[in-house]
């Protein structure tokens, strides 16, 4: 993931499945390990902290839409609609059955698998941009029902409020408990995810995403891969929702509209599309850019335009930067952050010689 | 108890057939680059929305004649066609369709975004000469802005459907739509031919901000009226004009209907979310639409 030498030397097919293939990698692993686990959490301000952890919530809803969209092929433009199926499943589960959240987390992933898998049901037939058009109406159609049946999104303002999860009697109040709740679905997510990658699931994607024809013909079954696609794809989804309303306290349709949608889709092409690092890029510059952009226009705004109109450039400026970031990347780096960092890796390999 | 009151029904239908031949104008902006480039346009909502957002600034803040502000918006979409064309368009020709997807999405948030930076967040009325009194035929009740729109409309699509079938220019461009490369060794200059796809959505795009902002006003709302687009053009067919017409007048009449009759039962918002009921059932049965070709594909 990190460490690669040039030149493939391996003579074992044990060398080549390696986990680590070589020793430093080991100790990437670790040091990141001691970093995230014990550096930052407690290094870092609570508040700088919250956006690590929105971050870490988005870390996980963009590996799940790479599986779909950057390892499979399929394009989806309803992940909001997804997330918001499992954030308003489990909280249900929650405040009607007190449901803990190692209860309520899965099952609002599996309610979102199974209907990411039905909305996933005409990428069978059709595909690129009908099946772009079928997601956006599973997108609207999900979130106009949650908006209109009360029995889902209780009451008037469709909202439900959400207990806070406890585990063995330790209830995560503040942001660095929240910090290390999350940390634990991240590396899930992250370990779920480059193990499915190299199983024969992950390998069948991979076929269908650079020809579903062919692989249809060398034996993959189709109909049942797509629909995993979506399925995987979605309660990774749904886990996010879930992720989300426990960190905010709140069920909310607004959380999920489509711009979420187009906001993870811009994640996976800025990071790199069918890579998990790129993945984790892309979550980490996405989340961070309008925090950004805001800290920088309330330092530097007020000297050039008056204070009403820098509220009314900032969400502005972070839709244009947002387009035109996606644009720049589809247009000079199709590969994305994660094919940038790869070259910066390559040219300080052997620096200071040029080979 | 539901009651099928003939005057009703009849008001709906009339209203949602008006409607659906706005819709069908915007939609067709939409079928026009597909036809000729295979390229997705996302931000078609937007680029009505841009067109409204000029021609209202040059009739309220320049205080500009109509003639000359609707001149305006036409020759500055026009512009902007071939610009975009040109800077990012071409630079897509040949890459997967999510890529193509995906920088019309950017596009929509560039143009969501300065539009209101530039010209101001609050709504801009675009006033048309025409008198808001609807003509009242029988039991029809027809607002003379939706009767107008829908004249636009129908005079479009048949110069659009004669531009294809008899033109020059039209069929060279059903040519470069149907193979590039073949096109080209007949002596086409595909490219230029992408400018015009690109130059015509503008010049649809501007009618339809002219037409759809005098209706609703001009600010970022106007985009949404893209949404409307992709059930219009999935029933009617992606490249075919006719189908436009139809998939137009199917989702204005289906959406009224709806709206009309289920509305009071649900609280509203069915408007937004009939239509695209109705193309996922379509989807299911005729994948390609009403009118659209079917695409075989092969290893």
């Amino acid at each position: 993931m990190i460490h690669r030498e040039c030149g493939v030397l391996k003579t074992t097919y044990e060398a080549d499945m390696a986990l680590y293939p070589l020793p430093i990698a080991r100790w990437t692993v670790a040091a990141l390990a001691v970093l995230f686990l014990l550096v930052l959490p407690f290094s870092v301000h609570e508040y700088y902290l919250s956006i690590v952890n929105l971050v870490a919530i988005a870390v996980v809803g963009a590996l799940g839409l790479n599986i779909l969209v950057g390892y499979t092929g399929q394009i989806s433009i309803g992940h909001g609609a997804f997330m918001s199926v499992g954030a308003y499943t489990a909280a249900n589960f929650a405040v009607r059955l007190g449901a803990p959240f190692w209860l309520a987390l899965p099952l609002g992933g599996v309610m979102a698998a199974i209907i990411g898998a039905i909305v996933g049901i005409p990428s069978l037939r059709i595909k690129g941009l009908y099946l772009a058009i079928a997601t956006l109406a599973g997108q609207l159609i999900i979130e106009w029902t949650i908006n209109h049946v009360t029995w889902i999104s209780g009451g008037v303002q469709a909202s439900i409020e959400m207990p806070r999860p406890s585990f063995l009697g330790l209830t995560i109040a503040s942001q660095r408990e929240m910090y290390f709740f999350l940390m634990f679905f991240v590396v899930a997510a992250l370990v779920g995810t480059l193990n499915l990658m190299r199983s024969r699931i992950g390998r069948a994607f991979i076929a269908i995403r650079d020809h579903d024809i062919a692989a249809e013909i060398i034996g993959i079954n189709i109909f049942r891969y797509k629909l995993l696609a979506f399925a995987i794809s979605s309660f990774y989804a749904g886990v996010t929702g879930v992720l989300y309303t426990y960190y905010l306290g709140i069920a909310n349709y607004e959380q999920f509209q489509i711009t979420v949608s187009i906001d993870y889709l811009a994640m996976i092409i800025i990071g790199g599309l069918g890579s998990v690092l790129g993945s984790v890029f892309g979550a980490i510059f996405v989340t961070l850019l309008p925090i950004a952009i805001r800290y920088a226009m309330e330092a530097l705004g007020g000297l050039v335009f008056s204070q009403a109109s820098v509220l009314n450039i900032i969400p502005n400026l972070r839709l244009i930067l947002f387009g035109a970031l996606i644009i720049f990347f589809l247009v000079v780096e199709p590969e994305g952050l994660n094919r940038l960092w790869r070259n910066i890796r390559n040219y300080f390999r052997v620096w200071p010689f040029a080979y | 108890m539901l009651e099928v009151d003939g005057r009703f029904f009849v008001l709906l239908m009339s209203n949602g057939i008006l409607i659906g031949l706005m819709y069908s104008l915007i939609a067709l902006g939409f079928v026009l680059v597909y036809k000729a480039t295979d390229a997705i346009n996302f931000a078609q909502g937007e680029f009505v929305m841009i067109a409204g957002f000029v021609v209202a600034v040059c009739l309220v803040a320049y205080g500009a004649p109509l003639w000359l502000a609707v001149s305006a918006g036409l020759l500055g979409m026009v512009g902007f066609g071939f610009g975009l064309e040109r800077v990012m368009l071409r630079r897509l020709i040949g890459r997967p369709i999510i890529a193509v997807v995906m920088a019309t999405i950017g596009l929509a948030a560039i143009l969501r975004g300065v539009g209101p930076l530039t010209w101001g967040a609050e709504t801009k009325p675009l006033a048309l000469p025409i008198s808001d009194e609807p003509f009242i035929v029988g039991p029809l009740f027809i607002p003379p802005i939706q009767l107008l729109g829908a004249s636009v409309s129908l005079v479009f699509l048949g110069v659009f459907g004669w531009f294809f079938l008899k033109s020059r220019k039209g069929i060279a461009m059903r040519a470069v739509a149907d193979s590039q490369q073949v096109a080209m060794a007949m002596g086409i200059n595909v490219e230029r031919y992408f400018a015009l796809a690109w130059a015509m959505t503008g010049v649809v795009s501007a009618l339809g901000g002219v037409i759809w902002g005098s209706m609703l006003g001009v600010d970022v709302h106007l985009s949404l009226v893209g949404f409307k687009v992709f059930p219009v053009v999935i029933l009617g067919g992606l490249d075919s004009i006719p189908g436009a017409i139809l998939g137009g007048l199917i989702v204005g009449v289906v959406e009224n209907v709806a709206a009309g009759y289920v509305d009071p039962y649900v609280g509203g918002g069915t408007k937004d979310f009939a239509p695209y009921v109705l193309m996922i059932l379509a989807l299911m049965i005729r994948p390609y639409g009403i009118f659209g070709k079917k695409i075989i594909e092969r290893v």
